[in-house]
């Protein structure tokens, strides 16, 4: 079933004080549907991030629409109320960056369980799967009550990820995951991705090692320069691999 | 004055997957003060459990429409109603001054930038929070004891100091009282006036915290004004700017300041970077 119908999306930023026009992508095309990958690709700049953003509505697009199947009914993500995109993302859509925002005096069990609670799970329950996850992800025990504000990269890290994949979301959207991850937890990543794949759980994500998720990914978007006209891109293709 | 609108700026749908009700509606609130408009046509809509930040610089007229949502002065035009059984459809800047005051009593809580607003200072801190379930008419000196203790503690108030008056204690501990005393009779609606803005930043983000678990727990609906983004980053789902009693720009928090669309936010989110 089809989850998301993206048509002639585009983004540009208005930056007022420069008087100018950013372009960042103009004008993408895509489907997607359930428990599918789109791998998005492209040079630096090229607006990768950009439109998950624009998905996620941390940034508002400027043009086309972002027809995403909801269980609570169909709606454009380009236009949808505040509240709405507030819900969705409580509920349905979830966004994994490279980074985690660690709280003080929260620990990485209760930041990893927090999203499980807001669900309404009993508190044992939810630190009892955030623990499983975390032990996953190679993060040692003594570390699950410790405040991850004081943790190396890589371990705020696994608990970023913990924190933004323990409750299934019918949407993803990954921004480079991988970026800091030692190999061992790249591939326990690549292995929930595969798990919430299997749940039907549909991904758009940039990968900056894509052959880490090359077993997963169904379709290709791929943004670049179009010859000629820097600082415009335009898609090149999309095609579907297999 | 006229908004200052952005002819480019997208206009959103309404909510359509949303089930739940707004607790909180306002529309075109009005405000003079002599020849000055402190708020100039403002709507407000928050939903249950949700935070609202409003933002915007100094004398954009924030704390005049908190007062005016605090049913606390009474706006010049403006309609105003709160989801509240018994209320639900009443505009209550027509109600009378018995329910304004019941309103105010036991559905509404509030946190001033400047605790002296917020306390009597000639009363100990768990008085001021008894206060408040004296209006509610509890009478039992030992039930109010223990209630204030529990609501002090809660604010992350340190209890051996809950005899000491207001005046002897530090700002951070001056705010865990107003915030004790606000909570007092669980209100649906929290309104917080630059809450941390008197602090210093070490103490500042220990009341956020503060707030931040209290939110958690009770699910209460707040209102927040700071002219601090990352106060609003941290506690605020939605934000408001406002600028001369004017809304110019609304949205997602992380939307609003990052990729905020009104020059004017666009130079208040980068003055702060
Ligand atoms: N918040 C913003 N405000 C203004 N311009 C922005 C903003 N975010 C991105 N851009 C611009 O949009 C374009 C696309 O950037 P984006 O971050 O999407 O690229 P990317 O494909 O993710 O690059 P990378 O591979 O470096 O991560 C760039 O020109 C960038 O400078
Ligand atoms: N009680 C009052 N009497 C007269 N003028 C007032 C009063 N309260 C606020 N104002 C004026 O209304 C405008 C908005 O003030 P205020 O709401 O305090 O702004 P903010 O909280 O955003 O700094 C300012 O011009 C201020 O001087
Ligand atoms: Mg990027
Ligand atoms: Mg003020």
């Amino acid at each position: 079933m089809r989850i998301l119908e993206v048509e002639h999306y585009a983004k540009q930023f208005n930056i007022h004080h420069l008087g100018r026009k950013i372009e960042a992508f103009d004008d993408l095309t895509f489907s997607l549907k359930q428990g599918q990958f789109l791998l998005v690709s492209g040079t630096n700049g090229s607006g990768k991030s950009t439109l998950l953003r624009c998905l996620y509505r941390t940034y508002l697009p400027t043009g086309g629409r972002a027809l995403y199947h909801s269980l609570h009914g169909l709606i454009d993500l380009a236009r949808a109320a505040d509240i709405d995109i507030a819900l969705l993302r409580q509920e349905e859509i979830g966004f994994v960056t490279q980074f985690l925002r660690p709280r003080p005096r929260v620990s990485a069990i209760e930041l990893v369980a927090e999203p499980l609670l807001a669900t309404g799970m009993a508190l044992n329950e939810a630190e009892g799967e955030a623990g499983e996850l975390l032990e996953s992800f190679g993060l040692k025990p003594e570390l699950w009550k410790a405040y991850p504000t004081t943790f190396s990269g890589g371990e705020q890290q696994k608990v970023n990820l913990a924190r933004a994949l323990i409750h299934p979301r019918r949407l993803l959207l990954l921004d480079e995951p991988t970026a800091s991850l030692d190999a061992q937890t790249r591939a326990a990543l690549v292995g929930r991705l595969a798990w919430l794949k299997e749940q039907d759980v549909a991904m758009i994500g940039v990968f900056h090692h894509p052959g880490d998720v090359r077993e997963l990914v169904d379709t290709e978007l791929a943004l670049g320069n179009k010859t000629g006209v820097a600082g415009y891109p335009k898609v090149e293709e999309v095609y579907v691999v297999e | 004055m006229p908004a200052i609108s952005n002819p480019d700026q997208l206009v959103l749908d309404e909510p359509q997957l949303i089930s739940r009700q707004p607790l909180l509606l306002a529309r075109g609130m009005v405000k003079h003060y002599g020849a000055v408009t402190a708020v100039a046509g403002v709507d407000v809509t928050v939903y249950p459990g949700e935070v609202l930040g409003i933002v915007g610089e100094s004398g954009s007229g924030k704390s005049s429409l908190l007062r005016l949502l605090n049913l606390e002065e009474e706006p010049d035009e403006g309609e105003y109603y709160l989801n509240i059984p018994g209320y639900a459809s009443a505009n209550l800047l027509k109600v009378d001054r018995f329910h304004r005051r019941e309103l105010r009593i036991n559905h509404i809580g509030i946190v001033y930038q400047y605790p002296h607003l917020g306390l009597r200072m000639r009363y100990t801190s768990s008085g001021n929070v008894a206060e408040r379930l004296i209006m509610a008419g509890e009478r039992t000196f030992s039930v109010m004891r223990q209630a204030a203790s529990e609501l002090l503690s809660a604010s992350e108030f340190p209890l051996e100091r809950m005899d000491d008056l207001p005046c002897h204690l530090s700002g951070g501990m001056q705010q865990r009282v107003q915030l004790a005393k606000a909570m007092a009779l669980k209100p649906q609606l929290l309104l917080l006036d630059e809450p941390t803005s008197g602090l210093d930043v070490s103490v500042q983000a220990l009341v956020l915290d503060t707030l931040k678990r209290l939110q958690r727990l009770t699910h209460v609906t707040i209102i927040i004004v700071s002219h601090d983004l990352g106060v609003i980053r941290t506690l605020a789902d939605r934000v408001m700017v406002m600028r001369r009693g004017h809304v110019i720009e609304t949205g997602l928090s992380d939307q609003v300041l990052e990729d905020p669309q009104e020059a004017y936010t666009q130079q208040l989110v980068h003055a702060k970077l």
